[in-house]
């Protein structure tokens, strides 16, 4: 049983069709990549599966209900969150609000007792601020927690988005480019910690990733795409040898 | 227990202000000190929109006027009925009563007309609220213009006198309470994600349709006691009062005092109605100032005089 799946998927914008027909189906655990040369339609695959798109044709399922069609914060109600490939921080915030802003779903205290502050509604933010201060620590950001999260610097945000993506509680968890803009070892310190959080937080996560060597490094099956439809689907090896996968990023003979 | 000695002792000194201010400083400042009341109210619930959630509203003088004739034309028509119903309380004690009971009325009727308001322009993305508010601000004004039974052009006489310093400040600071509680809580949060980025926000499970219009109405529910409580100190409404210059000074205020900000737009109130007041005698070239203050603060300190300091909140404390 997938715990997300995408069936017969497709999503035009005007003439052009941005994803066509595409599968995809993850298991729970699953550190699944989703790779392509530039314009392959991945983030339309991000932007469908989190509902900012909604697709023309198809069916994804997270977790057994269908979500195609559903706001982003319904999907996200459900299980799902994301990071962004333009890194999407609430800039106006310090590092920690940041983490807390992204739990506000699972609070339990309504209005009247944030207006009045009452005692279970104190307890209730120190708990999120305690749990929020532990998901900085594994990424190393606790001790910035109270400074604004634009004065942070780019590998810094990179790995916020992530613990604000964590603090949702996901199931399902979507990297668009985390180790973009990074040096190789920040991407490799970057990639054991995604597998340390998968067996954590018991997540399954689904990457978008540029460099091939994290890719193919850290992910268990990889999916390849190109012009809206996948092309080759198979473990890392698999994946380097197919001669179309090559064609696609190298261009044909 | 802390909270009991805060509102406690606020009660003795705005009934011990109210028992002797006005001898003190004469009717004529004492309306001022009245109006800079009523105006923190509005700023400070116009700021809750425009500055925290960081959507635009250009028509806060539309729910102000909706809440100053709801509760004046209810009382001004009611009050025999209404007394007759609680005839077994002091004379003093029904007039309490009375107030509250035409400022709920207000704040319901404004929050209503925010729910209609908001509900169809704050599902989109962009700048629809300002073009809607802007338009449902004149809409009320002229509706206002044309229904007699509440004077239409010639104004609303006679509406019963029930307000004063006590309830204009008792009122102003629980808009202040509540405003700052909510912002300073994970609504606050929610609102302020919205603010700065809505893809993230509603990404991070955040329902920001929802919560845009959650902050709207609870702004508009002040505007309507602002106007409830306007209305029944001056006992007397005119549509003029209503009209988009109002909405642009409330807009001036939180500017002038730093968007965001809930001791912003609590200075920006006084600041602007004092001037208001000191240039009277120039009659329209006192609006020069508001020309010569906005070019000053943008070109010194863009994001207002206060800015996003906060005299109650710790760093991070958010």
């Amino acid at each position: 049983m997938s715990i997300l799946s995408i069936r017969q998927c497709t999503k035009r914008f005007g003439g052009l069709v941005a994803v066509k027909d595409l599968n995809m189906a993850l298991n729970p655990g699953d550190l699944y990549g989703l790779i392509g040369p530039n314009g392959a339609g991945k983030t339309t695959v991000f932007n469908l599966i989190t509902g900012v798109y909604t697709p023309d044709e198809g069916a994804i399922e997270l977790d057994g209900r269908a979500i195609q069609g559903r706001k982003p914060s319904t999907i996200a109600k459900q299980g799902m969150s994301r990071t962004f490939q333009n890194i999407r921080l609430f800039k106006s915030m310090t590092v920690l609000e940041n983490v807390l802003a992204s739990s506000h779903m699972h609070r339990k205290q309504g209005m009247f007792d944030a207006i009045v502050r009452t005692r279970p509604l104190k307890n209730e933010e120190a708990e999120i601020r305690t749990a929020g201060m532990e998901l900085l620590k594994i990424f190393g950001l606790d001790k910035r927690a109270h400074e604004l999260a634009s004065n942070l610097p780019y590998g810094s945000q990179r790995r916020l988005e992530i613990v604000r993506a964590l603090a949702t509680k996901p199931k399902v968890l979507l990297l668009d480019e985390p180790a973009a803009g990074m040096n190789p070892q920040e991407a490799i310190d970057l990639m054991h910690l995604i597998q340390f959080c998968r067996d954590k937080f018991h997540l399954t996560i689904l990457l978008v990733e540029h460099n091939m060597k994290v890719v193919m490094g850290v992910c268990e099956k990889i999916q390849v795409i190109d012009y809206g439809e996948t092309i080759a689907l198979g473990s890392p090896k698999e994946i380097r040898d197919d001669p179309r996968v090559i064609e696609a990023y190298l261009g044909g003979a | 227990m802390k909270k009991g000695i805060f509102w406690i002792l606020a009660l003795a000194i705005l009934a011990l202000l109210q028992s002797g201010l006005q001898g003190y400083i004469g009717a004529y400042y004492y309306q001022i000190v009245i109006f800079v009341g009523i105006n923190i109210i509005l700023a400070v619930s116009l700021n809750l929109i425009n500055g925290t959630t960081g959507q635009f509203s250009i028509g806060h003088a539309g729910f102000y006027a909706v809440g100053a004739y709801t509760s004046a034309s209810l009382l001004y028509y009611g009050e025999p009925t209404f007394r007759g119903w609680i005839s077994f309380l002091p004379h003093s004690a029904q007039d309490v009563v009375l107030l509250l009971f035409g400022l709920l009325a207000a704040a319901l009727a404004a929050g209503f007309a925010g729910l209609l308001v908001g509900i169809p322009s704050l599902r989109l993305r962009g700048d629809y609220l300002a073009i809607v508010t802007l338009g449902f601000g004149e809409i009320i004004r002229v509706l206002i213009l044309n229904i007699n039974a509440v004077g239409a052009a010639r104004g609303f006489l006679g509406i019963p006198e029930f307000s004063n310093f006590f309830w204009v400040y008792l009122f102003a600071l629980i808009t202040v309470v509540v405003v700052h509680n909510l912002v300073n809580s994970s609504y606050g949060r929610a609102f302020i994600s919205i603010r700065d980025d809505e893809i993230a926000a509603e990404a991070m499970g955040i329902d920001t349709t929802r919560f845009k219009v959650m902050s709207f109405v609870i702004s508009s529910m002040f505007a309507g006691i602002a106007g409830g409580l306007f209305a029944h100190f001056t006992a007397f409404l005119s549509p003029n009062t209503f009209q988009f210059t109002t909405s642009f000074y409330l807009i001036i205020m939180i500017v002038v005092g730093g968007m965001g900000s809930i001791e912003g737009a609590i200075l920006g109130a006084i600041l602007i109605t004092v001037i208001l007041e000191a240039f009277r005698e120039f009659g329209a070239f006192r609006f020069v100032n508001f020309a010569v203050l906005l070019v000053l603060v943008m070109l010194f300190r863009p994001q207002g005089i206060v800015g996003s300091w906060s005299l109650f909140r710790k760093a991070g404390a958010r």
